[in-house]
């Protein structure tokens, strides 16, 4: 390690050849030291960037090697079952990749793998913010920053589970199709625009979705995550309540070259689990799959989980159509596929403004909450998130409930009723849990462990003295 | 449960006992007419034609013992049907009987269960002496025979993709009809599945030859062979059941250990 | 009960937790100030950099570890590049012995430091400075005298460039009315089978299930595909103005569910209806169940309309033909989809 003193090191050259250069040293020295807080939640926002470098790395890889068209050829390959059987370029260059390509398979497995966990990392990023009340000001802007990343992230996940034309692919397309005609009034025009006609049909259709999926959307993925990010140099990390922690300052470790090799390392690591799962778990073979056409369908086709909610909500949905003179208003894929995210997101979109009425508390928050402090919001988060939870769980679990025995008509029912009843009683457990857990905190003498010796701080608080077994009601 | 098993156990002790003296009445004057009974083709037995009274009985004779005794309840004792307990099994030949009762889906605890393949509740000669009697009521379908290795993989996953994959998912996996569930194919044998898409058991569609003819049968049944071990050169199939244990493992273990990666490098240790 | 899962709860806690904290002073609001030294030494700050002996082997040990694992992942490219298996698991485990490298090495050899930094001020303040800035925004129209046309002129220019800019979007696809309700059938129109051959009345057995096309015509259009069943014709429940659209029982209906567009690729089929359940039409994606002997009426599902009817008729030499247009236009349902009458020959 470089010493005061010791001059001429290999640093020193490195820093003066670029200082002499771009007169890089100020912005370099504030990079260095900028100080990052010290807790592990603070990382699943990167897990979900780094998965995105993941998607990044291996998408230009498979894009060299795929052919959007739609156009048809007589598939060939190694692969026996499809020997003969037309099918169109991009199918058949998806299971080249599969087949054909060295590597390629790994590449394609992890590229969907880490789609997967992309999106997961951002949901459970999301649930971190939330819950701690990370998104007040002012860190607001950057919450809606982030759900149009959650969106965007779930449309580029869409575009590309569609792009390989398998049957999978092809069944999705078509209920995507059936939701934008849905929208009133204008929603076979959009329909049309977007599909450039009739789904299927229209064969610049492919290649129009890969343009979506390998530029546009990327694009927009890249650009919003440099401006998060951008807004969170600017403000700096929140942090959790603490010794020495206030509202006007950050407490933990510097970038360099602690958080460095944390970070390294978890970047690392995300990629290490994408790859073993790329290698080791197969995800959608869609050579079993087989080619799309109009007139086919499979039992038990399924989107990526995060398209889930809204299948869960489209089966849940009761048969209705709002059709005043003989007009569509409100066709049935309309409430499920276009309403129900659009309540989602338009209360998390609102939700900062929400608060900020409900509590009047309109002043700059840089101390995190811990989830017990603020019972009402903990609880309504927790009611909400069930509440998609429960219509995410309707989509899916039909094949599991219905191997025990449970018939889908009364499975139907039932999620009905579980969509409204189970976020009330988690609303009122989790309000409970949070009273209790925050009540036990206040009177440390009168918990129920005991044996705990605590001291009147300062200010009023209590703090416990290191003699005491750690069997305190817990804290963050 | 108990107690349904407990009627059963009771009302096939009164169907036995009555069945036993029925058939004794029966057997009196089914005798002469046993000679004109059409031959189960394709059931391995092979009927005599006006058996001497002496001579042990024919296949079909023992077939019709057991099928009064097991079957009889729900299809009645002429194998004619009952309304609202079991269908008329005259014409439906050896094809259909073989499928219901190799594939342990016959006899039905309660008429209106949902037959689920189980193990057989007769041995094989059991089962093809009531082939034999089931065939001998009309002219009906025998056991079909099929060489499915001489089919095409590909002939049969397009039809396969078209007819089957419906109800029994691209890869034989079963799934989901409102009001009940289509099975999986895994333990199907070439015979079983060219009995079922001849005969459309349960709420299955049937296919007529002209529709779906012998050849793609064959390749049809080559594929769903196929399906018990289809190429995973991804690795861990997943049961083959696609995007829902995907999203399980991306969430229980790409999400869950990257967290608790999380959890051990967030903080300061020294 | 509560107790139970309170304590589970506090287990849980317990486990995501590693430092016990108290609570802090109540915060000072002014940001932007050097951190004084008491708060420094509150929040522990400093710099260990003692380095642990072993801790420096092991991480000497994690990166041979990737250098060997990225030299076998080249070996087994080289050997047998299709080996996703072996591809996947010495690619993976490179990177994850690289990560224990790097997290070894942040964890025990390099120096760990804890550091405190002044939170930036956002508008902490600034209010003079804000209005300073509103003022300079808004000096921009002193002196000028026709503030609400020149607004206007701008707005004008705005709206035809923006509008110039949102019309070329229109060509992505074609207007919607004209393509809706054309479908390849029409009066005559000879059924075909998956492999192009004339579907005749006799191939379809009661119980069946047929994916039948219009001859000559492009399958893969959304109006294309029909499935075709047969019934006992007196089970038939049609309205009286379908009557004869059923011949000896023989059923067409559109295959593309009027719900989401995916295709029906379902029959439930009963063998003995009295002891199961009638017979109808399923779609796999949101299982919407279509009664066929009740013009496809929604049994179950979410899908708001039945399945368009296609009206057939049996030619002299026994094939299936249709005898005009589908009951109504394909597909899923939007704004205009319950125009009344047939859809339009292509």
């Amino acid at each position: 390690m470089s010493e005061p003193g010791r001059c001429e090191s290999s640093e020193d050259g490195a820093v003066a050849f670029v200082d002499q250069r771009l007169g890089a040293s100020p912005l370099l020295r504030k990079a260095m030291r900028y100080v990052f807080p010290d807790h592990w939640s603070f990382l699943l926002g990167e897990i979900a960037l780094y998965s995105f470098i993941v998607l990044i790395a291996t998408g230009i890889y498979l894009a060299l090697f795929f052919d959007p068209s739609t156009s048809e050829t007589i598939y060939r390959g190694a692969f026996a079952p499809l020997v003969g059987q037309s099918v169109s370029h991009a199918f058949a260059s998806t299971v080249s990749i599969s087949y054909d390509v060295p590597a390629g398979l790994l590449i394609r497995q992890t590229h969907h793998w880490a789609a997967l966990v992309f999106v997961a990392a951002i949901v459970i990023h999301l649930m971190r913010i939330f819950f701690t009340g990370a998104f007040r000001k002012p860190r607001d802007v950057n919450w809606m920053v982030g759900l149009t990343l959650l969106i965007t992230a779930i449309l580029e996940g869409f575009a590309g589970y569609s792009l390989p034309d398998d049957l999978l692919s092809g069944m999705g397309l078509a209920i995507g199709y059936g939701v934008a005609l849905s929208i009133p009034i204008v929603g076979g025009n959009i329909g049309f625009l977007i599909w450039g006609g009739q789904f299927p049909g229209a064969a610049s259709f492919e290649s129009r979705l890969y343009i979506v999926h390998v530029l546009l959307l990327p694009a927009v993925l890249a650009s919003l995550i440099g401006l998060h990010l951008a807004i969170i140099m600017r403000q700096k990390h929140s942090q959790f309540r603490g010794p020495g922690r206030r509202e006007d300052n950050v407490v933990g470790t510097p970038l360099w070259p602690g958080y460095a090799l944390r970070s390294g390392g978890l970047l690392c690591a995300v990629g290490g689990v994408l790859f073993l799962l790329g290698g080791l778990v197969q995800i959608n073979p869609v050579w079993q799959y087989g080619p799309y056409e109009t007139w086919l369908g499979t039992n038990g086709a399924q989107p990526d989980w995060y398209i889930g909610w809204l299948i869960g909500a489209l089966r849940l949905m009761p048969a209705l159509e709002v059709h005043p003179l003989g007009y569509t208003l409100l066709p049935n894929p309309f409430f499920g596929g276009i309403m129900f995210p659009g309540i989602v997101f338009s209360v998390l979109y609102s939700w900062p403004w929400v608060e900020r009425v409900i509590t009047r508390d309109r002043v700059r928050h840089d101390l995190l909450d811990r989830p017990r402090d603020k019972p009402w919001r903990t609880a309504l988060g927790a009611a909400f998130f069930s509440w998609v939870a429960m219509i995410f769980v309707a989509g899916s679990a039909d094949r599991i409930l219905v191997s025990v025995g449970i018939p889908y008509t009364s499975q139907v029912a039932f999620f009905r009723g579980a969509a409204f009843v189970v976020p009330v009683i988690v609303f009122g457990a989790t309000f409970h849990v949070c009273r209790r857990l925050v009540s036990a905190e206040l009177h440390p003498l009168r918990g129920r462990t005991g044996d705990r010796i605590v001291r009147r701080t300062e200010d009023g608080g209590f703090a416990e003295l290191d003699a005491a077994p750690a069997a305190a009601a817990g804290e963050d | 449960m108990r107690r349904r098993i407990w009627t059963c156990v009771r009302l096939s002790a009164a169907i036995l006992l009555g069945s036993l003296a029925l058939s004794a009445i029966a057997s009196g004057d089914r005798t002469p007419t046993a000679g004109s009974q059409t031959p189960a083709g394709g059931a391995p037995s092979k009927p005599q034609s006006t058996p001497p009274p002496a001579s042990p009985p024919s296949a079909a004779q023992i077939g019709r013992g057991l099928f009064v005794e097991d079957c009889s309840f729900c299809h009645g004792f002429t194998a004619t049907g009952i309304p609202g307990r079991g269908p008329s099994l005259v014409g439906v030949g050896a094809q259909a009987s073989d499928f219901y009762l190799s594939t342990g889906r016959m006899p039905l605890p309660d008429p209106r269960a949902y037959p689920e393949r189980t193990k057989p509740s007769f041995t094989r000669p059991q089962i093809n002496a009531l082939n034999a009697y089931v065939a001998s009521l009309g002219a009906g379908p025998p056991i079909p025979s099929i060489a499915a290795s001489s089919g095409s993989l590909s002939d049969g996953e397009r039809a396969f993709a078209l007819d089957c994959a419906g109800c029994h998912q691209i890869v034989g996996r079963g799934g989901i009809v409102t009001g009940s569930v289509a099975p999986s194919l895994q333990e199907a044998t070439a015979t079983e599945i060219a009995e079922a898409v001849r005969t459309g058991p349960y709420l299955m569609p049937r296919f007529s030859t002209a529709e779906l003819s012998d050849a793609t049968l064959r390749s049809v049944a080559r594929y769903i062979l196929y399906t018990r071990h289809p190429d995973d050169r991804g690795g861990w199939s997943l049961g083959h059941i696609g995007p829902i244990p995907e999203g399980m493992v991306a969430w229980l273990f790409g999400l869950a250990s990257l967290v608790i990666f999380a959890r051990v490098i967030g903080e300061r240790t020294r | 009960m509560t107790r139970l899962l309170e304590r589970l709860l506090l287990a849980m806690l317990r486990l995501l937790r590693r430092r016990r904290r108290a609570e802090s002073p109540p915060p000072d609001p002014t940001y932007g100030s050097e951190p004084t030294q008491s708060t420094e030494q509150a929040a522990g700050a400093g710099r260990s950099t003692e380095s642990d002996p072993r801790a420096e082997l092991g991480v000497v040990a994690a990166l041979l570890g990737t250098g060997v694992l990225g030299l076998g992942f080249i070996g087994i490219y080289a050997l047998d590049a299709a080996d996703t298996q072996l591809l996947g698991a010495t690619g993976g485990l490179a990177l994850l012995s690289l990560a224990i490298g790097l997290i070894l090495a942040g964890a025990s050899v390099f120096p760990q430091e804890t550091a405190v930094e002044p939170r930036p001020r956002l508008s902490e303040g600034r209010e003079p400075l804000e209005r300073e800035v509103a003022g300079i925004a808004g000096s921009a129209a002193d002196g000028v005298s026709r503030r609400r046309l020149l607004l206007g002129a701008a707005g004008i220019a705005g709206a035809g460039l923006g509008g110039a800019a949102l019309v070329p979007l229109d060509s992505l696809g074609p207007n919607v009315g004209e393509t809706m309700d054309t479908t390849p059938w029409r009066r005559g129109t000879v059924l075909v089978d998956d492999a192009a051959r004339p579907l005749s009345a006799s191939a379809v057995v009661e119980g069946s299930f047929v994916t039948a096309f219009p001859q000559g015509a492009d399958k893969r259009q959304l109006g294309s595909s029909i499935v075709v069943v047969r019934v006992d014709p007196t089970t038939l429940a049609l309205p009286a103005a379908r009557a004869g659209w059923a011949p000896e029982g023989i059923l067409a209906y559109s295959k593309i569910c009027t719900h989401a567009g995916c295709a029906v690729a379902l029959y439930r089929a009963p063998l003995d209806e009295q002891t199961s359940i009638s017979p109808a039409l399923v779609c796999p994606c949101h299982y919407s169940t279509f009664d066929v002997r009740r013009a496809a009426a929604v049994e179950f599902g979410p899908a708001g309309r039945p399945l368009p009817q296609l009206p057939l008729a049996i030619r002299s030499d026994g094939v299936l033909v249709a005898a005009g247009g589908f009951s109504g236009p394909i597909g899923p349902s939007w704004w205009s989809v319950r125009r009344e009458g047939p859809t339009r020959p292509a």
